[in-house]
């Protein structure tokens, strides 16, 4: 008995002995949850960045909403959303919000003899699709758009995610902003109410149905279209020009919005000006409090999110994320100056 | 260990100790329908009843429904159960009844070893492998022959209802058949010695001896089985192609209560839109007691019957 008890205290007292230096060195760990779009790139960013300074930073991938509700409850330094806070919103809960990356939303479909880029959409024959409003591939409006494809009359079936994403919300953001007859029935969000179609489990489970079902219709993030070489649809953008999903048909879409007069960057990329713009974009955002508690933490967050704006630039493109432009870079660090503060003092400078 | 007067007190400890464990069910059984229902209250004051009836589920407008949640979870355990049950007693009494004991076990290893796949790999083998038989094969098969019932019309999409129920029912048989075969080895040999010995043939045997023996322990394992085939999140999430609608056709999607939960819990930001998806945990938390006082009930009436019979 003797022996096992002291065996136990021993125990006891390294459990206690790690736990407190889990704390100790806690102090200088920033931690962060929330979308999970941005997190494998996060996570690339933030090994890099340990590497290189030392500075350790988590973030936990639970989706947009816990992450809104976790910065909100002060139990993380930043939170990530990809659908953008109202600047209401921001400041009713003290928070501010920047965008950190950005990526592309791109229809895929599955037509015997269509291959990538070959099928040619409007927005509103997108929305007409998805709204069950055109039912067969042969419809006139799909027809005329692409003279040179023998398209099939069987109906079309739509594939949509069943998870709330954030995917879908770019995607429904888009279609609303196209189409009146979308915007009056169905709406914006990370799920809604689908006229028809079946829902599957994030982007593998999209492209697996898609894939299986003929003469289906999804969407996906462009970095999984790529990977897994499905056939995309090639959109005409608000210039009326036809253009094909790229980082830099991206870009352009970040570069063309109207990031100045948007405030809280509170912007939804989708449906953006210019000739090489594709159409639909969102952009992942940070939130994080604007009255820091710590000079130390704030400066250590900040400098993250500085490093990854200079330098992450190569790592995001090699997983198929877009960086943020410089231009739209230098106006999120001045927002810094003004707006992020500890002990009513600027933090960054 | 223990010397003279400390056997009653060694005694007192294990009682106390086996009992605190006990008690740690209820009191965790308890403490989850308290947050669960505390946590639905919202749903259910803004709904009433009406979120049992109701079919709308629409997150954009705030208006939410049990119902097709509550259909796709009846209708895919009852496929499951309709197709497990009866093959799974048949897997267990060839293996006690019939099988060479070398057979028996081999077989029998088999059946724990399925039983101990985690779910996961049934939902991706279900959407990647076994959905393409079912599009190319089973469904037209299906549709040629039966096609004139509402039940399996339309597009053979591969993914749904049907397909849903099939590998539910693949992930219930381990259980139930290791279990039934368990009951049917514990029958003493005695009895079922008596029946061939009045002349009785092995089905004979085993409908009226093994089986009647054993039911009360062959009900448990269908309750085994029907608790991993309400409750399966993933696999069915895989599969059933996750639409709240209520359609006739098994070919077509639709979704189960945990299906539903692990899909939206996530991002569901809205209180009430939260709220309702705990109300559905509610429900399936009713739906697994109405099973089982059923059954109960059921049981307690088979005895009885029997009592007053001998």
């Amino acid at each position: 008995m003797k022996v096992r008890s002291v065996s136990i205290a021993v125990a006891l007292s390294l459990v206690i002995i790690s736990v407190l230096s889990v704390a100790a060195s806690a102090a200088v760990t920033i931690n962060g949850a929330g979308a999970t779009f941005p997190e494998p790139i996060y996570a690339v960013w933030m090994y890099k960045y340990h590497e290189l300074k030392g500075q350790k930073v988590n973030y936990q991938g639970i989706g947009s909403s816990g992450g809104i509700n976790q910065i909100k409850a002060g139990t993380v330094d930043f939170g990530g959303s990809d659908a953008p806070l109202t600047p209401i919103e921001l400041s009713e809960s003290r928070l501010v919000q920047f965008p950190m990356v950005v990526g592309g939303v791109v229809p895929i479909v599955n037509i015997k003899g269509v291959g990538p880029g070959q099928l040619r959409l409007t927005p509103a024959a997108l929305a007409g699709i998805f709204a069950g409003e055109i039912t067969e591939w042969d419809n006139d409006v799909i027809k005329k758009l692409n003279p040179g494809l023998t398209l099939p009359s069987d109906p079309i079936t739509t594939v949509h995610r069943a998870d709330g994403s954030g995917t879908t919300w770019i995607f429904t953001s888009y279609l609303d902003k196209v189409s009146p007859s979308w915007h009056q029935k169905i709406g914006v969000g990370k799920t809604v109410a689908w006229p028809g179609g079946v829902g599957a489990k994030g982007n593998p489970g999209v492209a697996a149905y898609v894939q299986r079902v003929d003469c289906s219709v999804g969407y996906v993030e462009y970095a999984y279209a790529v990977q897994s070489k499905l056939t995309w649809v090639t959109m005409q953008n608000r210039a009326g020009k036809f253009v094909a999903p790229s980082s830099g048909s991206f870009q352009a879409a970040a570069q063309n919005a109207d990031w100045k007069n948007a405030p809280g960057f509170s912007l939804v990329l989708v449906d953006q000006p210019g000739d090489g713009t594709w159409p639909i974009v969102g952009a992942s955002f940070v939130l994080i409090r604007k009255e820091q508690a710590s000079a130390e933490t704030a400066k250590a967050l900040l400098g993250f999110f500085d490093w990854c704006y200079r330098f992450g630039g190569a790592m995001a493109a090699q997983k198929d994320y877009v960086p943020l432009p410089m231009s739209v870079v230098e106006m999120v660090e001045a927002m810094w100056k003004t707006s992020v503060t500890a002990g009513g003092r600027p933090v960054w400078k | 260990m223990t010397s003279g007067g400390g056997k009653h007190r060694a005694d007192w400890t294990f009682r106390a100790l086996t009992a605190l464990c006990a008690i740690l069910v209820i009191v965790l059984m308890g403490a989850i329908l308290a947050r669960l229902l505390g946590n639905s209250r919202l749903a259910f004051s803004e709904f009433g009843l009406g979120f049992l009836s109701s079919q709308e589920w629409n997150p954009g407008t705030s208006e939410f429904g049990a119902l097709s949640s509550v259909f796709g979870t009846v209708v895919s355990t009852a496929i499951a159960m309709l197709l497990a049950v009866p093959l799974s007693l048949v897997i267990a009494v060839f293996l006690v009844e019939v099988a060479h004991p070398a057979v028996a076990r081999i077989v029998g290893g088999a059946v724990e070893l399925l039983a101990a796949v985690p779910s996961i790999i049934y939902g991706m083998w279900g959407l990647f492998v076994f959905a393409t038989i079912m599009q190319r094969t089973v469904q037209p098969a299906l549709a040629s022959s039966l096609g004139f019932l509402p039940l399996f019309q339309g597009p053979p999409m591969g993914i749904g209802m049907l397909t849903a129920g099939i590998v539910l029912a693949i992930m219930v048989l381990p259980f139930t058949t290791a279990v039934t075969r368990d009951v049917l080895l514990m029958v003493p040999p005695v009895l079922r010695e008596s029946a061939h010995g009045v002349g009785a043939t092995m089905w004979e045997a085993t409908r009226s001896v093994s089986l009647r023996y054993g039911r009360h322990g062959i009900i448990g394992a269908v309750f085994l089985g029907f608790g991993r085939a309400v409750g399966e999140t993933m696999a069915v999430t895989f599969v059933i192609g996750n639409s709240h609608r209520i359609s006739a056709s098994l070919f077509e999607a639709g979704n189960t209560i945990a299906s539903s939960l692990a899909n939206e819990f996530n991002e569901a930001s809205e209180p009430l839109y939260q709220s309702s998806l705990v109300g559905l945990a509610v429900v399936l938390f009713g739906i697994t007691l109405l099973f089982q006082i059923v059954a109960h009930v059921w049981l307690a009436r088979l005895g009885r019957a029997e009592g007053r019979r001998s």
